[in-house]
C-alpha cells in the first residue's frame, strides 16, 4: 500500500511537472531570446557606459560616472533631448488628431443609413489609401521626401510654390523649420496606421449606442466627443504610447533627410543619431552607451508617466 | 540624386580619399594600436633585406634580382583596371628579365584572396592593396609582413641614374607612406585639389580664374550678373570639400606648419591669424552662394555645374571621372589653385594641395622581394608612369611622367597646375582620420560659416574649443606628425 501511496504522490507530482513543464517549454524559448537579445545588451550597455571603451580593446577602463557628467555639458546631447521633447509634445498630438478625424469620417462620418453608422462615400477606398505610407520602408519615405523638400525650384513643394510666385523655402536648411519638416514626414507616415487602429476601435463600439444617441438627437460633433472618443480611449492611449516611443527614435529620417546628419547647426539631431555617430564614427562606445542609458530612462519615464496620466475608468460595454 | 544612392558614392569617395595620401595616416595609428595591444612574439617587425638571397647587384640591377626568378603580381582590378599592369609594367619587367615568368593575379577582393595566403606563408611578391576589401597595412606592418621601401626610394632612378627615385616623385609621396616612421607603402596615384570650372565657358565669356581673393570677388560679381551661381559646394553631405579650401588658404598664408599644428592639436592653432583670415575670406565668397546649396548633395551640385549653373566648384582630380556620364560636350573641366589671400602669403598662388594615394606594398616574406622592388622601380620610371596614366586615366606621383600624353582636359589642367606648383605643395590633413569628432565639428561649422550663420571669429573659437576638448579627452589616443 505504501508503495501505492508513493505511486500516487509520484503520479500527482509528475502530472504537475508535466503541466508546468508544458507551460514552461512554451515560455522558455521566448524568455531566453528576450534575455539574450534584449536584457543582456541593456545590462552590457549600462556597464559599458561606465567605461571609456573605444570598441576595440578587450578590457575597457572603468571610469565611473565621468561619461554622465560629460553629458551634462554636451550641447549636442541637450539639443537632441530638446528635440525629443518637442517631438514628444507635438508629434503624437498632431498624428492622433488627424487619425481620429479621418477614422471618424471613414466609419461614422456618413451618418446612419438603415440604422447602421456608415463612413463617408468611398471610405473603403480611402482606408486602403491611408495605409499606403505605412507600407513604405522608412528609407523609401526618406528618399521620397528628399525630392519633395529639395530647397530649390526642382523640389516638389518649391516647384508648387514657384507656380504661385513664392520664393523657395528651405524646408530642411532653415534651422527653425527643419525639425518641423521632418516631423511632418513622421506624421504623414504614421497617420495611416492610426486610422486603421482607431477604425478598429470604433467598429467595436456597439451599434445601438450610436442609434440611441442619434435618436436622442446627437449630431456628428456630439457623437464624436461624447460617444466615440470616450469609448476608444484605451486605443488612443495605446497609440499615444506608441507614438511617444517613436518620438524617441526618428533616426532613419533624420539621417537621410537632414543637412550634414542632424544639422544645420544641430537643428534636427536626435539621440539615436548621436549614439550612432558617437559609437561608430567617433569610436567612443562608452560615451555612446551613456547616451543610450539616458535614452533608456527617458523612454521608460515617458511610458510610465503616460500610462499613469491617461488611465481612466474602463467603460463596460456588455 | 537620392541619399540612398548618394551614400555608397560617398563611401567610395571617402575610400578614395583614404587611398590618396591618407593611407599612412590611417595605417599609422592602427599600427601603433596593434603594437600596443597585440603582442606578437619575438622581433617579427624587423624586415629582412631583399638583397640577402639575390644575385649580385649592379647599377642597372640595384636590388640584385635573379634573372630567372618568377614574380607574382596581385593587382586590385577596380576603377583603375589592371591593363596598366598586364600591358605596361609586366611587359617592361619581362623586357628586363626575359627569363623570368610573371604571374598576374587580378582580384577585387584583396583581403579575401590574400589573407589566407599571408597566414600560410605563400605570399605573392607585389600587391596593389586597394579597394573596399583592402588589408590593413598597419596591421601587416606590425606583423612584420611588409618590406621597408627605403631601399626602393634610395635606389637610382631608371630615367636618370644620378638621381634617387625619391627625388623624381612629387614632394610628400614618400612621407605619405610612412608607418612607424618608415616607408612601407608606395602611394602611386596623385590627386590634386582646387577650384574646378568649365574652361570652355570661361573662354567664351572672357573670364579668367582669379589669382587673389579680391579678383575672386570681382569675377564672382561678373558671373553673378551673367546669371550663374558664382561659387557653390554641397552642404548636405560634402562640406569637407569646402573646409579643404579653407585649410589650403590658411596654409598658403602661413605655410604647411599651420596644418601640421592643427593635426597635432597645438594650443591655439585654430585661432591663428592665418585660419581667421582664411575663414573670413571664404565667408565673403560664401555670400555668392545660393542658400539652397546647403541642402543639396555633391552630385546634385556637380550636375548643376555641368549645366553651367555654377561657375566654381571646390573638389579634387577625381571629379572629371566621377561626372563623366553627366558632362555635356560644351563642358571641359579645368582647375585653378585657390587664390592668394595677401601679398605676404608664404606660399605662391601656384601652390596646390596634392596628395599621393592608391597604396602598393611589397610583402617581406615573398619569394622574390628583389624582383618586386625592381618592379616598383619600373612603375616609378617615366615610361611606367606614363603607361599607367594612359591605361588608367589617373596621374601618378612621378614628376613630369605625363609629358607628351594626350590627357583629358581636366587631367591636363591638374597636371599643368601640379607642374606649375613644383615643390609648393600644400600638405594633407591627418586630423580628418585621427580625430573624427573634430572633423565632424569642422563640417558643421564650415556650413555655419559659409552660409552666414557665424562669423570667422566664432568659427575659429568653436573649432579651437572642440580641438581643446579632444586634446583633453584621455580616452582618445593622440597622434603626432612632423612632416
Amino acid at each position: 500500500m505504501r508503495q501505492g501511496d508513493g505511486g500516487l504522490a509520484a503520479g500527482l507530482f509528475s502530472a504537475r511537472l508535466r503541466r508546468y513543464g508544458f507551460i514552461f517549454s512554451f515560455l522558455a524559448i521566448p524568455l531566453i531570446l528576450y534575455v539574450v537579445f534584449v536584457i543582456s545588451p541593456y545590462a552590457q550597455a549600462f556597464y559599458i557606459s561606465l567605461t571609456n571603451w573605444r570598441g576595440i580593446s578587450a578590457n575597457p577602463q572603468f571610469i565611473g560616472f565621468e561619461n554622465f557628467t560629460r553629458l551634462l555639458d554636451d550641447d549636442v546631447f541637450w539639443a537632441a533631448v530638446r528635440h525629443h521633447g518637442l517631438l514628444l509634445l507635438a508629434m503624437p498630438l498632431i498624428t492622433i488628431a488627424i487619425a481620429l478625424f479621418f477614422s471618424f469620417l471613414l466609419n461614422l462620418g456618413g451618418g446612419s443609413r438603415g440604422g447602421a453608422m456608415t463612413g463617408v462615400w468611398g471610405s473603403k477606398f480611402y482606408r486602403v489609401v491611408y495605409f499606403f505610407p505605412q507600407v513604405l520602408a522608412v528609407a523609401v519615405v526618406g528618399v521620397l521626401f528628399q525630392a519633395i523638400y529639395r530647397p530649390d525650384n526642382t523640389g516638389v513643394l518649391n516647384g508648387l510654390l514657384k507656380w504661385i510666385g513664392v520664393d523657395p523655402v528651405g524646408w530642411l536648411i532653415n534651422t527653425d523649420l527643419a525639425l518641423w519638416s521632418i516631423m511632418a514626414v513622421v506624421v504623414w507616415q504614421s497617420v495611416g496606421f492610426y486610422v486603421v487602429l482607431f477604425s478598429a476601435g470604433m467598429s467595436a463600439i456597439p451599434r445601438d449606442v450610436f442609434e440611441a444617441a442619434a435618436l436622442d438627437g446627437a449630431g456628428r460633433f456630439r457623437l464624436f466627443f461624447s460617444i466615440t472618443l470616450p469609448l476608444i480611449w484605451d486605443t488612443i492611449q495605446v497609440g499615444w504610447v506608441y507614438l511617444g516611443i517613436a518620438a524617441f527614435d526618428c533616426f532613419a529620417l533624420v539621417q537621410v533627410l537632414s543637412v550634414d546628419r542632424g544639422g544645420p547647426d544641430n537643428a534636427t539631431t536626435v539621440l539615436p543619431l548621436e549614439i550612432w555617430r558617437t559609437a561608430f564614427t567617433f569610436s567612443k562606445f562608452g560615451y555612446a552607451s551613456a547616451m543610450g542609458v539616458a535614452l533608456f530612462f527617458l523612454t521608460i519615464t515617458f511610458a510610465a508617466l503616460s500610462l499613469r496620466v491617461t488611465r481612466r475608468e474602463r467603460i463596460e460595454l456588455s | 540624386m537620392s541619399n540612398s544612392a548618394g551614400t555608397p558614392r560617398e563611401i567610395t569617395r571617402r575610400q578614395m580619399l583614404r587611398r590618396i595620401g591618407l593611407t599612412a595616416v590611417v595605417a599609422g595609428p592602427a599600427a601603433s594600436f596593434l603594437a600596443a595591444c597585440a603582442t606578437s612574439g619575438g622581433n617579427s617587425a624587423a624586415s629582412p633585406t631583399a638583397t640577402a638571397s639575390g644575385a649580385a647587384t649592379s647599377a642597372a640591377n640595384p636590388f640584385g634580382v635573379k634573372a630567372d626568378a618568377p614574380l607574382e603580381v596581385v593587382i586590385f582590378k577596380g576603377g583603375l583596371g589592371d591593363a596598366y599592369a598586364t600591358d605596361v609594367h609586366e611587359p617592361l619587367y619581362k623586357k628586363e628579365f626575359p627569363k623570368a615568368t610573371v604571374k598576374h593575379v587580378a582580384t577585387q577582393q584583396i583581403a579575401q584572396t590574400l589573407q589566407p595566403r599571408f597566414a600560410s606563408g605563400d605570399v605573392p611578391d607585389f600587391i596593389a592593396n586597394s579597394g573596399s576589401d583592402l588589408m590593413d597595412n598597419g596591421a601587416l606592418q606590425t606583423e612584420g609582413q611588409l618590406l621597408d621601401l627605403t631601399q626602393l626610394f634610395d635606389a637610382p632612378s631608371i630615367d636618370d641614374p644620378s638621381k634617387k627615385v625619391r627625388d623624381t616623385l612629387i614632394p610628400g609621396t614618400v612621407e605619405s607612406g610612412l608607418i612607424a616612421g618608415k616607408p612601407y607603402i608606395l602611394n602611386y596615384v596623385s590627386s590634386g585639389y582646387g577650384l574646378w570650372y568649365n574652361g570652355k565657358l570661361f573662354q567664351e565669356k572672357g573670364w579668367t580664374p582669379p589669382k587673389t581673393f579680391d579678383e575672386f570677388k570681382t569675377i564672382c560679381d561678373t558671373i553673378k550678373k551673367a546669371g550663374l551661381t558664382p561659387y557653390a559646394y554641397a552642404g548636405k553631405n560634402a562640406s569637407y570639400y569646402q573646409y579643404w579650401m579653407i585649410l589650403i588658404t590658411a596654409a598658403k598664408v602661413e605655410g604647411n606648419q599651420v596644418l601640421i599644428d592643427i593635426d597635432n592639436l597645438a594650443d591655439g592653432a585654430w585661432t591663428r591669424d592665418s585660419v581667421k583670415q582664411s575663414a573670413a575670406a571664404w565667408a565673403e565668397i560664401g555670400k555668392f552662394m545660393d542658400k539652397s546649396y546647403e541642402g543639396l548633395i555633391h552630385t546634385e551640385v556637380q550636375t548643376r555645374q555641368n549645366n553651367d549653373k555654377v561657375a566654381f566648384y571646390p573638389s579634387g582630380s577625381w571629379l572629371e571621372n566621377e561626372q563623366k556620364a553627366n558632362t555635356p560636350a560644351s563642358f571641359e573641366y579645368a582647375v585653378t589653385p585657390t587664390p592668394s589671400l595677401t601679398s605676404a602669403d608664404k606660399m605662391p598662388f601656384e601652390a596646390i594641395r596634392a596628395a599621393a594615394g592608391e597604396p602598393y606594398i611589397i610583402p617581406s616574406k615573398g619569394k622574390n622581394p628583389a624582383g618586386a622592388l625592381e618592379y616598383a622601380r619600373i612603375m616609378l620610371s617615366k615610361e611606367g608612369a606614363k603607361g599607367f596614366t594612359e591605361k588608367s586615366g589617373s596621374l601618378t606621383v612621378v614628376v613630369g611622367a605625363a609629358e607628351g600624353l594626350t590627357l583629358s582636359p581636366g587631367l591636363k589642367s591638374i597636371n599643368d597646375a601640379q607642374t606649375a606648383a613644383g615643390a609648393n605643395i600644400v600638405t594633407y590633413s591627418s586630423f580628418e582620420n585621427w580625430y573624427k569628432e573634430l572633423e565632424t565639428e569642422l563640417r558643421k561649422q564650415t556650413n555655419a560659416l559659409m552660409f552666414g550663420r557665424i562669423s570667422a571669429d566664432e568659427f575659429c573659437a568653436k573649432m579651437q574649443k572642440k580641438a581643446d576638448s579632444v586634446k583633453a579627452d584621455s580616452g582618445i589616443t593622440k597622434q603626432n606628425r612632423t612632416v
